[in-house]
């Protein structure tokens, strides 16, 4: 009797004795979970991924409570939302319908911006390879630079599912951060000239019928040139038709707020499910933090530098500082835009042109992660 | 295909094509404004009327 006694306390005490024996790195995890959710409740960064997010490392965490083995919660997230894809092309769906393309309409050329704010993925990738990440791996490294969480959730759960903890946290991560990376950088490539530039201000020369067919173009465009990248673009081409119809106000109020928020939860839950102590903890994590943080200050730097080329070709008519708009992290990047912008001339207003430039980084986001697919299925790869 | 070979084509397809279909894009959205005009014409701001700050 007391024997038994004794056998079931052991069953209770197993899970202090994992911590004390073998522990460790869940121990780190709980607390890095712990600073997640710090960061999201005190800091508010990032809060509806970060706290999720948060909350799944520590759950994870937690010894032998088997969350993420077969038949866990956490683990039928992931297989259900995250393998399938299906949780980052539904997110897409409501970001799609928040997004007013308005401003890009006004003024098409700004498009541009958001291409050139994507070339930090590219140098990234180089340096991953350089480091010795395989060919794959440094495409899901490379795209943290897109600055896009459901995108580079997407393609790094088809491409290297065991990076995707450190992917998209450092995403979100250095998503949030982008008020403190982009300024320094924004001051340093503009003279003082071009950040007093003012832009002109067009409104009113967009019909209901160009915006309703503005995502039917996108979608059709650039499915064709970028097939293997239909399901992210049509996605979010699909949530801004729904919005510009404006025959279907329910849908698009479900996109936008309760399937966004359901979502939202299960992903953030799903990806806290990957940072599990033992696998997380590796020199390659900081590898990856440290690439991803040289990506965004790549693309602003290029963002920058081809608003100082749109600058001059438009014989200044064009602020550069704008540019920094074009790497997405949509709306924060454009409102970096303003800000800097007013430090030099109060009665400065970016905020329209920077937005135009933002939502072009967003569909520029999407296009280079869509191009990087078809280039890997062209050469085989996948 | 050498890792090199991989990196470099990717990133010499990979931003050009970028560019390429966003000007593309650019043009076309251009085009799509022109044949369906607002019914409205257009009005400026007067705060922020182009150029260089005074």
């Amino acid at each position: 009797m007391i024997e038994s006694i004794f056998i079931a306390l052991s069953g209770l005490g197993a899970g202090f004795a994992y911590l004390v024996t073998q522990g460790l790195p869940n121990v780190v995890m709980m607390l890095i979970g712990g600073g997640l959710l710090y960061l999201a409740i005190k800091k508010d960064v990032e809060p509806l991924l970060l706290v999720p997010i948060g909350f799944g490392c520590l759950l994870v965490n937690m010894p032998l409570g088997d969350l993420m083995e077969p038949g866990g919660i956490l683990r039928f997230f992931y297989d259900t939302g995250i393998i399938t894809e299906l949780f980052p092309l539904l997110i897409f769906v409501g970001i799609g319908a928040m997004t007013d393309f308005g401003p890009l309409l006004e003024n098409p050329k700004i498009l541009l911006l958001g291409a050139a704010g994507q070339f930090g993925i590219f140098l990234a990738l180089l340096l991953a390879l350089a480091l010795g990440f395989t060919q794959l791996e440094a495409v899901c490294i490379g795209i943290i630079g897109a600055c896009d969480g459901p995108t580079a959730i997407y393609v790094t759960t088809q491409y290297a599912p065991h990076l995707l903890g450190a992917v998209s946290v450092a995403a979100y991560s250095y998503m949030s951060l982008v008020p403190i990376i982009q300024p320094p950088i924004m001051r340093l490539l503009t003279t003082q000239r071009e950040k007093t530039i003012r832009m002109e201000m067009v409104q009113g020369t967009i019909s209901k019928t160009t915006r309703i067919l503005f995502p039917i173009l996108v979608t059709v465009v650039t499915g064709l040139i970028a097939p293997k990248g239909l399901p992210l673009m049509g996605m979010i081409m699909l949530g801004n038709f729904l919005k510009e119809s404006g025959a279907v106000a329910r849908l698009t109020s479900a996109s936008e707020n309760e399937i966004a928020n359901v979502v939202t939860l299960f992903l953030g839950l799903a990806i806290g499910g990957t940072m599990e102590g033992h696998a997380f903890l590796k020199a390659q994590t900081l590898a990856i933090f440290a690439l991803g943080l040289l990506a965004i200050c790549l693309d602003t730097v290029a963002g920058v530098m081809f608003g100082k080329l749109m600058c001059f070709l438009s014989g200044g008519k064009i602020n550069p500082l704008i540019g920094a708009a074009g790497i997405s992290a949509y709306p924060m990047a454009a409102r970096v835009v303003q800000n800097q912008g007013r430090l030099y001339d109060k009665k400065n207003y970016l905020l329209m042109h920077a937005m135009g430039a933002n939502t072009g980084g967003q569909i520029g986001s999407v296009m280079a992660a869509a191009i990087m697919l078809s280039i890997l299925k062209g050469m085989g790869l996948v | 295909m050498d890792k090199w070979s991989f990196g470099i084509s990717v990133t010499i397809v990979g931003m050009g094509g970028t560019l390429l279909t966003l000007w593309l894009l650019s043009l076309l959205t251009r085009i799509l404004k022109n044949a369906f005009p607002p019914a409205e014409a257009p009005s400026s701001t007067a705060q922020n009327q182009g150029g260089e700050a005074k």
